[in-house]
């Protein structure tokens, strides 16, 4: 019996993790390798007035130095920004700055040495002057009169605006409407932390001609398509890019990074493989950070609980150059996101994309979309807490039903399949939702300090349908490629542009050859992130590898199965039709007799000799697809969690968590479950924990895993998990995105919880992270009579808003 | 400086510079690549293996400081054809997903699990605090732990696992 979709089978990749075998980039060295360490700014915002390497050059075992104006002569080219909507301003953004400095970790002079601490030592030895200049780390007050300007090109700092929605209408509903609940909120920048730290290796080879380079990269492919294109100039042919195992990404290993640059010029000028490997402390100030949105928004509603309108405003930090995918997240996949779970007639979101001296900002897990759920499930939560309503009653009445999918929402997305309310009774069936409602009530007239947090949440997923994403602003196509080769012996070769760093495609890929072939799971080998290996793909990132990647692998072994059949057939001497392909161990019969069969093995080795295969077909068995999604697939989620804070410490203990996903159709059940839960936590590291800190001068506080809180493992309860399956009609496996749903909605289900929690202190509104110092001083002053949150809401919209 | 040390049960004697990290000493001088490094502030503990018996995160000594110590790293624990009882508890139980913080966990949870079948939740959630792990949430880490101890104490009379 082979292995199938939807079992959950043990991951094929972990023997070699388990025992220290992992292949990523730092592990590797090569024989005559030089190790590059780079100089970054200490200067949020500097013009660099001279740059001195003597010292440096001299010490023993240094090898060379490189400026940024050494890599624009040797014809080195700009980052580039690609997803690009109307009017956008892109500011350059060279490998090395060249003439200003713009956030502290901007990197400024290369140097290669020996080893990697001589290299470290050369660093202390050379000399920069800079000449500061005035510092803006806040993305609203970056758009002030008066405020530091980062970019000539740049006015007033503001890079791009979007916009969906009709402001006449909005500000009518507004109007007319009952109520309207009016929330200003910050979702705070993150850091994404991948355990493994960047690292990039590069071996020019004079005799071939042929640059290699290895990188912690999600996106093997479009890297050395940019590199190519853009900053390296090497022709693809000539260039093959490697991202073995890679330690994880959450978003922040997708882009096009410096070093990339840097790594494969110094090779080249040196004649040597380089090799550069982040410390934790660069990866603060290097790897891009997430989230950084400062939002107002209002929800109307009528009375009864139905909505009426969604006006949102977000000024989103890009930091101080565009990265890669920086403009998509505050827009296309943010604006898009406004409508969740509801029927919301009239929708208004606008996004303002705002240069700061800051590390640039780009996707972290969810990557926008999160920052739409927080807003989308804060206001609601707020709304049901002033129509005393149950948050789960409120919701519900507002639901997309089963039967209005395809479901187009009022911003530009079409919903594919879902079932709100049964998910709902799932959560509230296995978190025992009423019996969680009285210990909250009985903890309160103990007065302890208990919340009971509700969230659902909707995700785009799959990135993504080309011709969408291609109309929104994206300078590339999102399908992917899957490639079946089939070799004599009936082993499989599995090509995918999928990159797994953590994700378990070399299984779940494996699951869906075995399941529709019929041959053993170990005789199945999935090849990713090697450019010289694999057909080009476009990565992993926006939950797409099993909904794309996946069904491009689908595809190409059904047009395996079916010249496997042909070739059975003509040697059967029966008609295609009358064959069947038992998928269970790889057997081609005859309709009615069983005992005329052939075995996969045997077909494919018939591809090779030849001599028996049906008039005009030619040998070999191999098949290639490229997948495009026709839509996004929408996975959707219930999650609820209780919390308790200690009065005397601001503490939040994380007492319970139940959370029920729809993922749609499910390949490896034990994987998406890891991924959920994984999401979850990084979702309950961001409402509790993580931030990341500037002081005014641009200096990053929270620059050490000392300082950002990343959470761990007492700070969980054992999470319950549930799942409903509405299959996606988008993809011919029925899969939804399963990577990022526990960090969409993890994140508003803890801060709901914890703003429930202070309700008896009349408190609406804190921003994240809910740190024990935070609630510590907003249970104390709320004591004090500082705090009176009972006003932020407004009839007629007239209220003055606001958050504390 | 000259240092000697018993790695996975064999003696090396290299020639390193005194401020070399015990760290880098295994994964450069020794090319004993599994024994990863996530941060540089002592935090993430990716870096755990056994020194003398006890977990310790060897990016917090310098390799010519245990001269003469034994050193075990996820190298030493298992075979692949006998993997100790926390690598194929890790792997039944989908305790690793990107798979870097994987051997520092291991060997932090071996110690912890060692004399202790019955081991609670809260005890590994506490004890595994120094180390961190940005994909699993922790949850399939802890239940990793819970079997493998079980196992390690059934398997306690068996010569393979008391080395380490």
């Amino acid at each position: 019996m082979a292995t199938s979709i939807g079992e959950s089978v043990k991951r094929v990749e972990d023997p070699r993790f388990i025992q220290g075998k992992g292949r990523y980039v730092a592990n590797l060295k090569l024989p005559g390798m030089v190790y590059v360490a780079i100089k970054r700014s200490p200067y949020a915002h500097a013009v660099i007035k001279r740059i001195d390497a003597s010292a440096a050059l001299a010490l023993d075992g240094v090898v060379a130095a490189f400026t940024g104006q050494d890599l624009k002569d040797a014809g080195m080219g700009a980052l580039p920004c690609g997803f690009n909507p109307p009017d956008i301003k892109v500011p350059p953004h060279y490998a090395l700055a060249t003439d200003k400095v713009r956030y502290v970790g901007d990197g400024v002079v290369a140097v290669v040495a020996e080893d990697p601490y001589t290299a470290f030592d050369a660093l202390e030895l050379i000399e920069v002057d800079y000449e500061p200049l005035p510092v803006v780390v806040n993305a609203k007050k970056a758009t002030e009169a008066g405020a530091p300007q980062l970019h000539e090109e740049v006015p007033n700092n503001v890079s791009f605006y979007w916009a969906l929605g009709d402001r006449a209408e909005m500000d009518k509903v507004l109007a007319e409407a009952d109520h309207v609940v009016e929330l200003e909120l910050v979702n705070q920048r993150l850091i994404p932390n991948a355990l493994e730290p960047r690292a990039c290796v590069a071996q020019w080879s004079d005799f071939a001609e042929e640059m290699t380079v290895w990188t912690t990269s999600q996106n093997p492919h479009l890297i050395r398509f940019l590199m190519s294109a853009v900053t390296l100039g090497i022709p693809e042919n000539k260039l093959r890019v490697i991202s073995p195992d890679v330690g994880g990404g959450f978003g922040s290993k997708a882009f096009h990074y410096a070093e990339e640059v840097i790594v494969p010029f110094v090779s080249k000028q040196t004649g040597r493989p380089a090799k550069w490997v982040s410390s934790r402390s660069e990866a603060f100030i290097s790897d891009s950070h997430g989230r950084d949105h400062i939002t107002t928004c209002k929800l109307a509603i009528r009375n009864d609980g139905t909505f009426l309108g969604l006006d949102v405003t977000t000024h989103a930090n890009m930091g101080g150059y565009l990265s890669l995918f920086a403009p998509l997240i505050p827009t296309a996949l943010y604006i898009t996101l406004l409508s969740g779970l509801y029927k919301i007639p009239t929708i208004f979101g606008e996004s303002y994309g705002v240069m700061t001296n800051t590390v640039p900002v780009d996707a972290y897990r969810g990557a926008g979309r999160p920052e739409a759920s927080y807003v989308v499930e804060r206001l609601v939560d707020i709304a049901a807490h002033d129509l005393k309503m149950d948050p789960i009653e409120l919701r519900r009445k507002n639901f997309i039903q089963p039967d209005e999918f395809p479901y187009q929402t009022p911003v530009a997305l079409v919903y594919d399949s879902g079932d709100y309310d049964k998910m709902f009774d799932k959560v509230v069936e296995i978190s025992d939702y009423q019996s969680l409602l009285q210990q909250r009530e009985q903890a309160r007239s103990q007065g302890r300090l208990v919340g009971v947090g509700v969230s659902g949440c909707i995700e785009a997923s799959g990135v993504g349908p080309s011709k969408a994403v291609i109309g929104l602003g994206s300078g590339v196509g999102l399908w992917e490629s899957g490639s079946v080769r089939v070799h004599p012996t009936g082993k499989i070769s599995v090509m995918t542009g999928s990159h797994a760093h953590g994700q378990g495609h070399e299984t779940s890929f494996a699951q869906i050859v075995a399941g529709t072939l019929g041959v053993p799971f170990a005789d199945i080998e999935v090849i990713h992130g090697d450019t010289g290996r694999t057909p080009f793909g476009l990565g992993t990132y926006g939950s797409r590898s099993a909904s794309v990647g996946g069904s491009a692998i689908l595809r190409s072994c059904e047009k395996v199965r079916d010249k496997v059949m042909k070739i059975a057939a003509h040697q059967l001497e029966a008609a295609v039709e009358d064959m069947v392909y038992d998928a269970s161990n790889g057997t081609i019969y005859v309709q009615g007799s069983p005992d005329r069969a052939k075995a996969f093995a045997e077909i494919a080795v018939a591809t090779l000799t030849a001599h028996q295969l049906p008039d005009g077909m030619e040998p070999g068995l191999e098949e290639s697809t490229f997948f495009d999604p026709p839509n996004f697939t929408f996975p959707s989620s219930a999650h609820i969690a209780m919390v308790e804070i200690d009065p005397k410490t601001g503490e939040v203990e994380l007492t319970h968590y139940s959370a029920v996903d729809d993922v749609g159709k499910v390949i490896n059940p034990m994987i998406v479950e890891g991924q959920i839960l994984g999401g979850i936590a990084q979702g309950v590291g961001q409402a509790l924990w993580e931030a990341a800190v500037y002081d005014d001068e641009g200096q990053l506080l929270s620059g050490t895993m000392m300082d950002y809180t990343l959470p761990r493992a007492d700070g969980f309860p054992m999470i319950n998990i549930g799942r409903i399956e509405t299959p996606s009609p988008t993809n011919p496996l029925g899969v939804k995105g399963a990577g990022e749903m526990g960090t969409i909605v993890g994140t508003v289900t803890i801060a709901n919880a914890v703003m429930d929690a202070l309700a008896p202190f009349g408190l609406r509104h804190l921003d994240m992270p809910l740190t024990a110092e935070k609630l510590y001083n907003a249970i104390h002053s709320a004591g004090n009579g500082h705090h009176n949150g009972s006003s932020n809401s407004s009839s007629n919209g007239t209220g003055n808003g606001g958050a504390l | 400086m000259q240092v000697t040390l018993i790695v996975n049960g064999k003696n090396y004697t290299r020639d390193v510079e005194p401020r070399m990290l015990l760290v880098d000493f295994l994964r450069e001088e020794l090319g004993l690549t599994g024994t990863n490094i996530g941060c540089d502030t002592s935090q993430c503990g990716a870096c755990t293996i056994h020194l003398d018996g006890q977990a310790v995160k060897s990016c917090t000594a310098l390799a010519v400081q245990v001269d003469g110590s034994e050193v075990t790293t996820i190298e030493g624990l298992g075979t692949n054809d006998a993997l100790h009882p926390m690598q194929q508890a890790f792997w039944d139980e989908h305790g690793l997903q990107c798979g870097y913080c994987t051997p520092g966990m291991i060997m932090a949870a071996v110690k912890l699990a060692e004399n202790d079948n019955a081991i609670s939740e809260s005890k590994i959630r506490h004890g595994l605090e120094g180390n961190i792990c940005r994909c699993t949430g922790y949850q399939n880490i802890v239940k990793a732990v819970q079997a493998a101890a079980q196992t390690m104490q059934s398997e306690a009379g068996d010569e393979q696992w008391q080395r380490v």
